[in-house]
Formats: C-alpha cells, sequence, structure tokens
C-alpha cells in the first residue's frame, strides 16, 4: 500500500522539503535544517503540517458516556471549546495512544472530537464503534482525518500571526484568539475557510492547533508567514520538553507502559470509571517499578532510541527511547525507563554508545526550564 | 537541487572523498552527504598512528536526526586528524571539502586511488 500523503505535499515538495514515512503518512521532515526550524519555534515562529494526525467525532446522547469509558482523563469537566491532553489504556492500564479529547465548540457539528496519532486512526475507530455496540450506547462515530489538514503554529509569534491571518469581515475575531486560554478551541475563518483552532501544541512555546478543511489547506497554511518546520524539529522540540512520541516513547505492544511509568498521572481520573482503571489503582497504591526519566551525556556522543542504559557497575537497567543532541541546550539529551532508585535527579547512570559507556546524569524535565 | 564535486579528488560510493598528494591523502564527506545527513552535531574518528583500510569502517558522523559509519576510501596510516570537527562539527555541513575534512593517512597503497570513482562518475551517481 502506498503513503498516504498530506494535502500539501506538492507544496512541500516544491518548497524543497525532505520527506519521511511517519504512521502510514509521507511527511515532510526538514525544510531548511532541523536547527534552524528549532530555533524558529523557540526564538519567533515555526508552522508544522502535522495533517497525518488522525481525527474521529463522537457525537449522540450517550458520546460523553462513551468517551469517559475510554479515555483515563474525565471528559465531565470539559464545557464545549474545551480540551484535555488524555490516555487511552487497556484492561492492564497500558497506554494504547495518548490523544488530546474535545468539547466541540457549540457551532461546530458534533459533540467530542479527539486526535489519535499518526496511523492509529482505524484501530481507534474500531475500539470506538465496537465498545459502542457492546456497551448498547447511541453514539455516532466518525473517523473524519481525510476532512481535515492540521497544523501547529508555535512559538512566541504564533499569536501575532494568527491574529494577522484572520479574515477581517469578522472584527472580533482577533480578540477572541487573544482571549484564547491554553487548551481551549474556537472556530475561526481564514480566508472565507471555517476552522477550529485551539491553543495547544507539542513544542513547549504557546502556539496553536489549526483544523482546516482538507480542500483550503493550501489557502490557510499560505496565510501563515512563519518558518516552514517538518518532524525532525517538532522530535527535537518535544524531546526538550520531555513530551513522549507514541510508538517509540511507549507502545503497547514493544514497550508497554501506563500513565502513572510516563508521570503523567493528571491525565488519570480514578473516580471515573474507564478501561484500566482498577489496574491503574492498584499500580498506584503499590507505586511504579520503573520511570520515565530525562538525562543529559556529560561525555561526548549522542544516544539515540535503543541504546542500552546501565549503571556505573554496568548492569543493564534500562533502554534510551528517545535521544538527540539538543539543539537548545547544545548538550546530547535522552529519555527513557529507569528503576525508580535511578530516577532522581543528579544521579548518574551510563549510556552505551556503539557499545561504549558513556556518563550521563538524570535532569529534571522539561531540559529547557 | 546541484551538489559542489570539485575535480581535484576521488569519491567512494558511500558518499567520501579522498585527496591525494605526495602518498599522502585527506579524507571527509562529500557536499551531498552532508546535505543528506542535515546539521551535523558529533564526529568520531580514529587517533593519529591507527591503521585504517579501504572500504572498512572508521568513524561516525551524527547529524540531529541521524547516525552513519564513514567507510575509508583508500588504506593508509593516520597522520592527522582534524580536531576542530570535534568542537565544532557543523565545519563539515559549512565546509565539507576544506576546513571540514576528517583524516590524513599516510597511503599504504596508492593504486587504490584507481578504484575510486572520478567526479563525473561521482555525479552520475547522486544524480
Amino acid at each position: 500500500m502506498g503513503l498516504l500523503q498530506p494535502p500539501l505535499h506538492g507544496v512541500h515538495d516544491a518548497r524543497g522539503a525532505k520527506f519521511t514515512e511517519f504512521g502510514g503518512w509521507d511527511m515532510p521532515v526538514e525544510f531548511d535544517s532541523i536547527r534552524t526550524e528549532h530555533d524558529s519555534v523557540r526564538e519567533t515562529a515555526g508552522i508544522f503540517d502535522v495533517s497525518h494526525m488522525g481525527e474521529i467525532t463522537v457525537s449522540g446522547p450517550d458520546a460523553e458516556a462513551l468517551m469517559q469509558r475510554l479515555t483515563s482523563n474525565d471528559v465531565t469537566a470539559l464545557s464545549p471549546g474545551d480540551a484535555q491532553y488524555s490516555m487511552i489504556t487497556n484492561d492492564d492500564g497500558v497506554i494504547l495512544d495518548d490523544t488530546v479529547v474535545y468539547r466541540l465548540p457549540e457551532d461546530v457539528d458534533g459533540d467530542y472530537l479527539f486526535i489519535p496519532n499518526a496511523g492509529h486512526d482505524e484501530q481507534m475507530e474500531r475500539r470506538w464503534k465496537q465498545h459502542r455496540d457492546e456497551w448498547d450506547l447511541d453514539a455516532t462515530i466518525e473517523n473524519v482525518t481525510a476532512d481535515w489538514a492540521m497544523f501547529a503554529l508555535q512559538g512566541p509569534e504564533a499569536e501575532d500571526l494568527l491574529i494577522e491571518a484572520v479574515d477581517d469581515h469578522t472584527p472580533d475575531e482577533p480578540t477572541l484568539v487573544q482571549n484564547l486560554r491554553k487548551f481551549t478551541a474556537t472556530t475561526v475563518s481564514f480566508d472565507g475557510a471555517q476552522c477550529i483552532v485551539a491553543r495547544t501544541g507539542y513544542t513547549g512555546e504557546d502556539g496553536f492547533e489549526i483544523l482546516a478543511p482538507w480542500d483550503d489547506a493550501e489557502a490557510v497554511w499560505s496565510l501563515f508567514d512563519a518558518q516552514p518546520c517538518g518532524l525532525g524539529a517538532r522530535d527535537t522540540l518535544r524531546m526538550e520538553m520531555g513530551f513522549l512520541l507514541s510508538g517509540q516513547d511507549f507502545n503497547a505492544e514493544e514497550n508497554p507502559r501506563t500513565p502513572y511509568e510516563t508521570g503523567l498521572s493528571f491525565t488519570v481520573k480514578l473516580d471515573t470509571d474507564f478501561i484500566g482503571r482498577d489496574a491503574l489503582e492498584a499500580q498506584q497504591a503499590e507505586g511504579v517499578a520503573e520511570k520515565f526519566v530525562g538525562f543529559q551525556l556529560v561525555e561526548r556522543g549522542v544516544p539515540r532510541h535503543g541504546y542500552d542504559i546501565t549503571n556505573t557497575d554496568e548492569e543493564h537497567i534500562g533502554t534510551v527511547t528517545s535521544g538527540t543532541m539538543s539543539p537548545t541546550l547544545g548538550e546530547p539529551i535522552g529519555l527513557g525507563y529507569v528503576p525508580v532508585s535511578y530516577a532522581e535527579p543528579e544521579t548518574t547512570i551510563h549510556v552505551l554508545v556503539r557499545g561504549k559507556p558513556k556518563k550521563a546524569v538524570i535532569k529534571s524535565l522539561p531540559f529547557n526550564q | 537541487m546541484t551538489f559542489d564535486i570539485p575535480d581535484d579528488r576521488k569519491y567512494q560510493e558511500s558518499h567520501e572523498w579522498a585527496r591525494s598528494a605526495d602518498g599522502t591523502a585527506k579524507i571527509g564527506i562529500t557536499d551531498f552527504a552532508q546535505d543528506e545527513l542535515g546539521d551535523i552535531v558529533f564526529v568520531e574518528l580514529p587517533a593519529v598512528g591507527d591503521d585504517v583500510s579501504q572500504g572498512a569502517e572508521f568513524g561516525v558522523v551524527e547529524s540531529i536526526k541521524a547516525v552513519s559509519d564513514l567507510y575509508a576510501p583508500v588504506s593508509g596510516t593516520v597522520t592527522a586528524v582534524n580536531e576542530q570537527v570535534f568542537d565544532a562539527p557543523e565545519l563539515v555541513n559549512d565546509d565539507p571539502y576544506g576546513e571540514g575534512w576528517m583524516l590524513e593517512l599516510e597511503l599504504a597503497d596508492e593504486s587504490e586511488l584507481d578504484s575510486l570513482l572520478t567526479p563525473e562518475a561521482y555525479a552520475d551517481q547522486i544524480a
């Protein structure tokens, strides 16, 4: 099967982007240089095409009940226009995917929208439909991934750029954008296209995620005078923040992890009833054996996904799940799971870089605080 | 996109170059290779006095996104290492044929140079 393409694939190609396969999609990984793109987001603004992310809407009388039972956070806390980070877990409390759940603004069709990671939309659509039928709930589930392009405009200048791009026939909309709090969404018109804009992102900077109708993608994208950024910069930015990458920092088959192990306990509301709740309650009572940590190499080398982590006695204690040379810090950084006894900041560990132990120290996340 | 391929040296399919003079050769990676790798952040090289063999790994170059092995285009004994690239690996991006060179070798067998690609043949390979 061929790779799926975002609606702006040709535009990116003409701009000189390099592409990579990600979750079944052929996505731009780099436009100019990862360092240039990364620095733009930290210092001014960058824009990412993240149309590979999935979109599933859930509507109907039992939409709230279904969302509540299939995600770990409390969807009843959401008012129209609110969003929350949440986990989709199995019976063992193992993360199948991480997602943002939106209670849609009132002027948008549908009750809830959630954003599975690239390539997970069909699996999640099946999961939602299967449980809806099993529990005999009245909800309509639509996989609308092919209807929406998604862009992430990120960086300290993102708000100004967004305000400049808003259609001027709706004079209140700049204020609407300025008043948009973190993790809230609204509808905004760009070049006549009705888009959903949320103050969210995955870079650690202020910014917005914009859902644009697929056919309007090019017109909307071209309104933002920001550095185009690829998935390479998205990866270095999220690593500096200690944010998880689905499939790499957790993977239900190869590296099963629970929200407590990842340090994301705020996404788990044990006073709600969801799949995996009981297993997570037990784990919370017992405590976790391993924790997700950040570390910095203090010897020359770059930690990479799959490298072994050892203690100073050369005993294996974990595996690097993500690593890079941090463009912001100029230091080699990595993420991974270690036993809790090694998880305290400033604990010394070793990372085997091509078989050679390199000294590293555990750091508090985010790295660039 | 066009890449710089100077005609004063020879090339290996795995994107290293060798420029010989008086029984020695300087080696590095090509403009195409540095562009493919992107921002180079780390270079690992052998020490002066080490021997390297044609076609064998002699080091590693890492960009933000990838790790790549380096393969020796010719055999020889290392007579100089460009230590500047340890502290400023971006030199390999900025000037892969000049300031971003990697090793200087005393050639073990000058005839090995004949087996390398001409600039024209290398240009065809990356076309």
